[in-house]
């Protein structure tokens, strides 16, 4: 009688498999755009059009790859050198800001804080008629330098807030006992708080990477021709009337190739980081 | 034992992040709001990028213009399209993140991965989700053709982004009318709920404000203030206000990508629920969906609080996401944060697109100022 399920049993079975049926469509909802993607990107130019949107590649033709890569030319290095710069900055900026903000008392800092934090949520486009004046009057309009105290500046809050949320839970007695022994503030930070911080360092490091790498706003509207980030390539690539579909499509996969890689390799981080982004830690 | 020292190297060293903080976005902020009542940008006689540009005060004329002005009803257009652009990216990311954090509550097989493909979206650029749903909804391809081609159906007949109809029309002159009736109701919630906790004197003042507002309806107050608006001459220039078909594309495209966001929320306020409580609701003879009734979902309403107002204002500033799947110029699917870029960036209408930031930053801030008082409160 083994083999006979019970009433209960069955319920349960279906349920479990209306479950798992559910959860494949939506797997197959949410990478249908990557199924076109690639496909689309892999074809031949000539073999593209609307009819035969969804079908697979008749042969797989790579070109399209070194094309985007030579129409992207300088602004994949223009993206790298302005995600590192900016990454780099924003996050040892961050990390000091966490450690005062948690382990010091600086005076007024109940206001000081909440007052960073609102920096983070604000639209950009209400700074960035006063921000494009003030970079013209510095010199720094148009140029990388310029794009890297951007996003260094608007970085603080969030890198600062993931900071001292980390920081809160190292418990003072370890600060205490470190300053007895006669560490004074650098003392402290360097054998005390910065070789705990690594995991706070990777949450940081790879938030700001995604999020600079994938910025829009300032990118089109803070550089010239020769500054522009990837983002904007991709923008215009895809941007015009009749266009070829492989470039865009292959554009768009080698622009969201590094997050995309960061995201796989080190998903918990990044999920930790997304939620920060919601105050708490 | 810490030193005095060492507390003023402690301030020292934050010091350049408030200076910065304090200049890059208080200052400017105060420069946008001076800016936005200047003829920046739209006296003839001011070449708007020359060195020595002069502007005058103008008052609050800019924010006359873009409230009232015939030709410029790009901005009424725009805040048509947030209006609804937020309520259903914002309810369609918060039911699908739901169902999919429920799904995954129970002991799947594969959940990470199932978990990894729900939020990968998430690390893609708005401008790479733009383009790559621009493709998707083709007017006669992508999409449209898919129930052609798998089940030989008719294919889709909707022009998506290149839509034109509209949807949930409404007279802009009526808007001042709707907040009344708005106003009115969610005030009458309060007092029927202050009046049931016995707090007289509070739900005393709601129906005063209650028969305020309802004589100001009566006496027909806001057609005299704002009616100029709608003659017919007016309308036929004005395109419809209304949700703008053309948004639907632009929202699903969106909730693909943060729907995600909300789904880990929701599992890490599910992973938040102690076992106890729901063992104790199973021994009470709850059933399954009882439990998730009962117990889950009323322990994550502050997270589908915070998940709305976070959503809330990624939505308000939706920019990238437009510009990559519509085009800037799309009239029908303009939103404040694209107009802020083609007014100032294009059109060198500095002044005019800081009054519609500092709309925009007006919005955002009703909203995140509360929420950002009550989070850091809670913690203190």
């Amino acid at each position: 009688m083994a083999n006979v399920m019970t009433a209960n049993e069955m319920r349960r079975y279906t349920i479990r498999v209306a479950i798992y049926v559910v959860l494949g469509l939506c797997t197959i909802i949410f990478l249908t755009p990557v199924y076109l993607v690639i496909v689309t990107a892999l074809k031949d130019p000539a073999t593209i059009n609307l009819a035969s949107t969804w079908s697979l590649p008749e042969s797989l033709y790579f070109e399209s790859f070194n094309e985007v890569m030579v129409e992207f030319g300088p602004r994949i290095q223009n993206s790298v050198a302005l995600v590192i710069a900016a990454t780099a900055w924003s996050s040892i900026a961050g990390s000091l800001n966490g450690y005062v903000f948690s382990k010091w008392r600086i005076p007024g800092e109940k206001i000081l804080f909440p007052l960073m934090l609102f920096g983070m949520f604000i639209p950009y486009q209400a700074i960035l008629i006063p921000l494009f004046e003030f970079m013209r009057n510095v010199n720094l309009y148009g140029g990388i330098p310029g794009l890297i105290l951007i996003h260094t500046v608007y970085g603080l809050p969030i890198t600062t807030l993931i900071f001292r949320n980390f920081y809160v839970d190292i418990p003072d007695e370890m600060l205490e006992a470190a300053s007895i022994d006669g560490a004074d503030f650098w003392g402290l930070y360097r054998h005390v708080v910065f070789p705990l911080s690594i995991p706070g360092f990777v949450v940081v490091v790879i938030w700001q990477f995604t999020q600079i790498w994938n910025e829009f706003l300032f990118a089109v509207t803070m550089t010239n021709t020769d500054s522009q980030p990837i983002t904007v390539g991709l923008a215009q690539l895809a941007g015009g009337e009749a266009v070829k579909w492989n470039l865009p499509m292959a554009g768009a996969i080698v622009a969201a190739l590094p997050p995309l890689i960061i995201y796989i390799v080190l998903g918990r981080y990044f999920i930790r980081g997304l939620l920060a982004g919601s105050i708490k830690g | 034992m810490r030193s005095r020292k060492d507390r003023v190297i402690a301030f020292l060293m934050v010091l350049p992040s408030l200076v910065a903080i304090y200049i890059f976005v208080y200052g400017f902020i105060g420069q946008a709001i001076q800016t936005s009542t200047s003829d920046w940008g739209s006296n003839p006689a001011q070449p708007p990028l020359a060195v020595n540009v002069v502007k005058s005060y103008v008052g609050l004329q800019n924010y006359e213009n873009i409230m009232t002005d015939m030709l410029e009803f790009s901005f009424r257009n725009s805040l048509a399209n947030t209006f609804f652009f937020t309520i259903f990216f914002v309810v369609g990311c918060l039911v699908v993140g739901l169902v999919l954090a429920l799904l995954l509550d129970q002991n799947v097989v594969g959940e990470g991965i199932f978990r990894t493909i729900f939020l990968f979206p998430m690390a893609l650029s708005f401008v790479v989700t733009g383009t790559i749903w621009r493709w998707m909804l083709q007017p006669n391809g992508g999409i449209n053709i898919l129930p052609q081609q798998l089940f030989g159906l008719d294919p889709i007949d909707f022009g998506w982004v290149n839509s034109r109809d509209v949807l949930f029309p409404f007279e802009w002159g009526q808007v001042p009318t709707y907040l009344t009736y708005f106003g009115i109701a969610i005030i009458a919630i309060m007092v029927v709920n202050f009046a049931m906790k016995g707090r007289w004197r509070a739900s005393q003042y709601g129906v005063i404000a209650i028969v305020i507002m309802g004589l100001v309806l009566m006496a027909g107050l806001w057609d005299k203030i704002w009616l100029p608006l709608d003659e017919a001459a007016t309308e036929a220039i004005i395109a419809p206000k209304g949700f703008n078909a053309a948004l639907i594309g632009i929202i699903i495209a969106a909730v693909w990508q943060m729907s995600g966001y909300t789904m880990a929320m929701f599992i890490a306020g599910i992973r938040g629920i102690p076992e106890e409580l729901r063992e104790a609701a199973r021994v009470d003879g709850c059933s399954e969906i009882g439990i998730y009734w009962r117990i889950v979902l009323p322990q994550l309403n502050p997270i589908i609080l915070s998940a709305m107002i976070i959503l809330g204002h990624i939505s308000l500033k939706i920019f990238d996401l437009v510009f990559a799947m519509a085009g800037p110029d799309n009239a029908q699917t303009v939103v404040p944060g694209l107009l802020v870029y083609i007014e100032g960036f294009r059109e060198n209408s500095f002044a005019r697109a800081s009054a519609i930031a500092v709309i925009m930053l007006f919005f955002v801030s009703v909203i995140i100022v509360p929420y950002l008082w009550s989070q850091l409160r809670e913690e203190v």
